[in-house]
């Protein structure tokens, strides 16, 4: 029995490699082929992990290996490791990647790189898995990179867009950063104790403080926290599924997938730097897209909001709410970007907000989806996202610290400002008057695409209760007791942290009104002319990116040209230089004995005869 | 008293200033630059030689020497030079490097030589008895050495073939 | 002064010497040609000599060969300046630089 489980994660892991490989040789030509293909091996990906979980629940953790490099004290092997944790990370990848899969037959339709766009996601989805399934920090760091790689590969589709390849490049880059980092912690840790296999990992206990830090730059690189977070808005320069699967369910939230993993080797320090970070990206973030007129930008900085929320959880002590929280974020925000994408080509690939308009009337499917979407991201009780968004901010309560007061006070703030952006998106395009000839001539769109809305929907409607927290916490069981029945359940947070809950809920309520009444019947944006300079601020990212171009993108620059000049003129010019010349010279000076004259040549063979004699007759 | 110097060593003096001095004027001639003079002085040196060859009771080679060497040799670089006209050397410009070659050339052969001359003892053994006459040296050359009389024999033939080949004036 | 064998070494080296200035430094054919031969001519009153002063007869047989030898030389030797002269109208040493670069 167990024997059979554990192969079959070795073919949830493959068949998405597979995939690519035989869309890339074979089959680039047939885009109906290669989509197929691609949906059929994240289906049966996620069909196998049903199968997994059913044969032996949540409650297993299991190893299977393949030995693969010794190097003197060091033993590193290929091995996929089965928790709850990942087991769940496993669902959420095949699953809400599955519906994306299939959303994308129907979205990239008329893209004439349909059959390169599959390849692409199915090499992301086996990297992904890689990451969700590595046993040890060497694995996990190979299927980072490849993840890396393939949202590179993804955001810079439409590579002929200048700015399609620019993002591309930054995101690498910055990812680049973080993961220069990663692996700077990996080798701290395993100076430190001397393997890097989780398992062992955990039994061994903390990391310096140094240690853990650099580990976690991995995650800040990975999951867009500050200040490594200016890629992930540029990211929305690849298609909608793009950044509904990677941006927002999966890759990004691998950082956090990371933390919790290793989450035993961060000491208090450590969590407190980890948990403010988490904090003040959440809180930009949020500013940042109450100005924001792209509807996936805002979508995107929201998603940096939500990554700075987990990201805090983490530091403040409960992977499982971060986790938790994770999951909710996967459907509800997958559900967001993918009803985005559906108002997009419902628009004709408009983006702009303030061209929409009573799309209400137009896209009745859409429209529910994304209140839905909306009302779970805000934290309305009873959709999933309430819960989740309560267990981090009763968390922070529970510290009972100044730290974890401001944190709370931090968090309940945003949540306001979360319900407000996304509401005020909300408004300005579903409700009010078409503001465009685009908006008047918008229709829904097809089955093919509307079903994983709605099944997304779905999820994000009861993600809450259904228990995901106690999946959870078979891997950390220090983390509470699970609610005895569903009544229970719905009521869990108003008994647990009630302070917390209520908060939550009235800053719903705040934001919301605010909204409304900014938003609720208005053509233009009234808060600059409220806000004035703030706005100015806030609508261009806080000038990060400007002050990042203005320091480091010009010392790289700059170090880039004296190296070159280096190369040029030193090791070029002069060394070679001089080599070539001596050359040169000794090849002239040599040319001279070839005369061509008879008597150079005797008297030459004189001297050489006299020093011959000179030496014999000695 | 001094001793009256024997005539053997008179005859070797005059012999061999005569033998450098002309050897001196084929090479450097100051008043003429013909080569015909050179060739001149070179059979003077010859028989300078052939008449050292005999104080050395080499007579069979002295005898050679000047039927072959003054004879023919030389007859036939006469011939050369009459044959191609050859004015004198038109005079070019004396390339100060030639010189300079020359003289340090010939210079450290001969410091060679005389040094080495110097530090080998040749002490003035027990008298000479061999004499180079025909009889002896015929007998020596058709015992001991007649593989290489004939090989030269086969020499000369070559030469002459080559001699004939090398003169036509078109190959056809 | 008794006459040994040093002198007739010493007339030897000097003959060769001058042989070996003439064909370094003039610069017709044919002079240098007959300075190749004075050359020759030393090596041959070296060998005479030793063999003088050695009591044995083979370096005269020596001189012998090489005298033959150096008579077919020569007549190779003149036929190349003749077929030289014939390509190049003159028997100047510069003005044979094939083998130039």
């Amino acid at each position: 029995m167990k024997l059979e489980f554990i192969s079959l994660a070795w073919w949830i892991l493959f068949l998405p490699l597979l995939s690519a490989v035989v869309i890339t040789l074979f089959t680039l030509r047939s885009r109906v082929v290669s989509s197929l293909l691609s949906i059929g091996a994240i289906v049966i990906g996620f069909i196998l992990t049903l199968m997994c979980i059913h044969t032996n629940g949540f409650q297993v953790n299991v190893e299977s290996t393949v030995d693969w490099l010794t190097i003197g004290d060091l033993h590193v092997d290929f091995g996929l490791k089965l928790d709850a944790l990942s087991l769940m990370m496993m669902l959420i990848v095949t699953g809400v990647g599955g519906a994306i899969h299939i959303y994308s037959y129907e979205y990239m339709d008329d893209d004439p790189g349909k059959a390169r766009f599959f390849a692409c996601l199915s090499l992301f989805t086996f990297s992904m898995l890689g990451i969700v399934m590595a046993n040890n920090f060497v694995e996990m760091f190979i299927f980072w990179e490849l993840v890396g790689l393939s949202s590179y590969l993804l955001i810079g589709f439409w590579f002929e867009k200048p700015s399609a390849a620019d993002a591309a490049k930054k995101a690498f880059i910055v990812n680049r950063l973080g993961d220069f980092g990663f692996l700077l912690g990996i080798l701290m840790v395993w100076e430190a104790h001397g393997s890097l296999n989780f398992s062992t990992l955990q039994g061994l206990g903390m990391v310096s403080t140094v240690a853990g830090l650099l580990v976690f730059c991995g995650a800040v690189g990975k999951s867009a926290q500050f200040p490594l977070h200016v890629w992930l808005p540029d990211a929305m320069e690849g298609p909608t599924p793009v950044s509904a699967l990677i941006h927002a369910a999966t890759m990004v939230a691998a950082g956090v997938y990371m933390l919790c993993r290793t989450f035993f080797l961060y000491d208090a320090d450590a969590l407190q730097v980890i948990a403010y970070i988490g904090g003040f990206t959440a809180l930009i973030a949020a500013l940042m897209a109450m100005q924001q007129n792209d509807i996936k930008r805002i979508i995107a900085y929201s998603t940096l909001s939500q990554l700075g929320y987990m990201v805090m959880s983490v530091g403040l002590g409960g992977p499982v709410p971060a986790m938790f929280h994770l999951t909710t974020h996967a459907f509800f925000k997958a559900l967001l970007f993918l009803s985005a994408g559906s108002v997009i080509l419902g628009m004709h690939h408009e983006q702009d907000i303030w061209k929409m308009g009573n799309l209400r009337k137009k896209m009745p499917i859409t429209f529910w989806t994304f209140l839905v979407g909306s009302l779970a991201l805000s934290g309305v009780w009873p959709l999933s996202g309430f819960f989740s968004k309560d267990s981090i901010l009763g968390q922070a309560l529970a510290q009972h610290s100044a730290s974890g007061d401001l944190l709370f006070a931090d968090g309940v703030f945003i949540a306001g400002l979360t319900t407000f952006y996304i509401f005020r998106l909300f408004f300005v395009v579903f409700l009010n008057q078409e503001k465009s000839d685009a908006a008047k001539h918008a229709h829904e769109s097809s089955a093919v695409i509307t079903w994983p809305l709605l099944v997304l929907a779905l999820f994000a409607l009861i993600g809450g209760v259904i228990g995901i927290q106690g999946i959870y916490r078979y891997n950390f069981p220090a983390a509470g007791e699970q609610p005895a029945n569903f009544a229970a359940a719905l009521f869990e947070p108003f008994a647990h942290s009630p302070v917390a809950a209520t908060l939550g809920l009235l800053a719903f309520a705040i934001g919301i009104v605010f909204a409304f009444k900014l938003y609720g019947a208005t053509s233009t944006d009234p808060l600059p002319a409220k806000l004035g300079g703030l706005a100015t601020l806030m609508k261009n990212k806080f000038y990060f990116d400007e002050i990042y171009e203005a320091t480091f993108v010009r010392a790289h620059d700059a170090i880039a040209a004296i190296a070159d000049w280096i190369d040029r003129w030193l090791v070029e010019g002069f060394c070679i230089g001089v080599i070539r010349g001596s050359t040169d010279l000794t090849g002239r000076g040599l040319r001279r004995l070839q005369t061509g004259s008879l008597q150079t040549y005797a008297f030459l063979f004189v001297l050489g005869v006299a020093v011959a004699l000179y030496f014999v007759l000695k | 008293m001094t001793s009256i110097p024997a005539l053997s060593d008179i005859l070797f003096y005059v012999f061999a200033a005569l033998t450098l001095g002309c050897g001196v004027l084929v090479v450097a001639n100051p008043f003429s630059r013909n080569p015909v003079t050179s060739a001149m002085f070179l059979v003077l040196t010859i028989i300078s030689m052939a008449g050292l060859f005999v104080l050395l009771h080499a007579f069979f080679l002295a005898a050679v020497q000047i039927l072959v060497y003054a004879g023919a040799v030389i007859v036939l670089f006469l011939f050369v030079i009459m044959l191609l006209d050859l004015k004198a050397e038109a005079v070019r410009k004396v390339r100060f490097y030639g010189l300079m070659a020359g003289l340090i050339s010939v210079g450290a052969i001969l410091l060679i030589f005389l040094k080495s001359l110097h530090r080998t003892p040749i002490g003035a053994d027990a008298p000479p008895a061999v004499e180079g006459s025909t009889e002896a040296l015929g007998k020596l050359l058709f015992s001991q050495y007649v593989l290489p009389f004939e090989v030269v024999s086969v020499l000369l033939l070559v030469a002459m073939i080559g001699v004939i080949l090398l003169s036509k004036k078109n190959l056809d | 002064m008794h006459i040994g064998l040093e002198q007739y070494l010493t007339v030897s080296f000097l003959l060769f010497s001058l042989g070996l200035l003439g064909v370094i430094m003039r610069r017709n054919l044919l002079v240098i040609y007959m300075s190749l031969e004075l050359m020759l001519n030393a090596a041959n009153l070296a060998l005479v000599a030793f063999s003088r002063f050695n009591n044995r007869l083979d370096g005269q047989v020596l001189v012998f060969f090489i005298i033959t030898v150096a008579a077919a030389e020569v007549s190779v030797g003149l036929a190349l300046i003749v077929a030289l002269y014939r390509r190049h109208q003159s028997a100047h040493v510069e003005d044979l630089t094939s083998l130039k670069l």
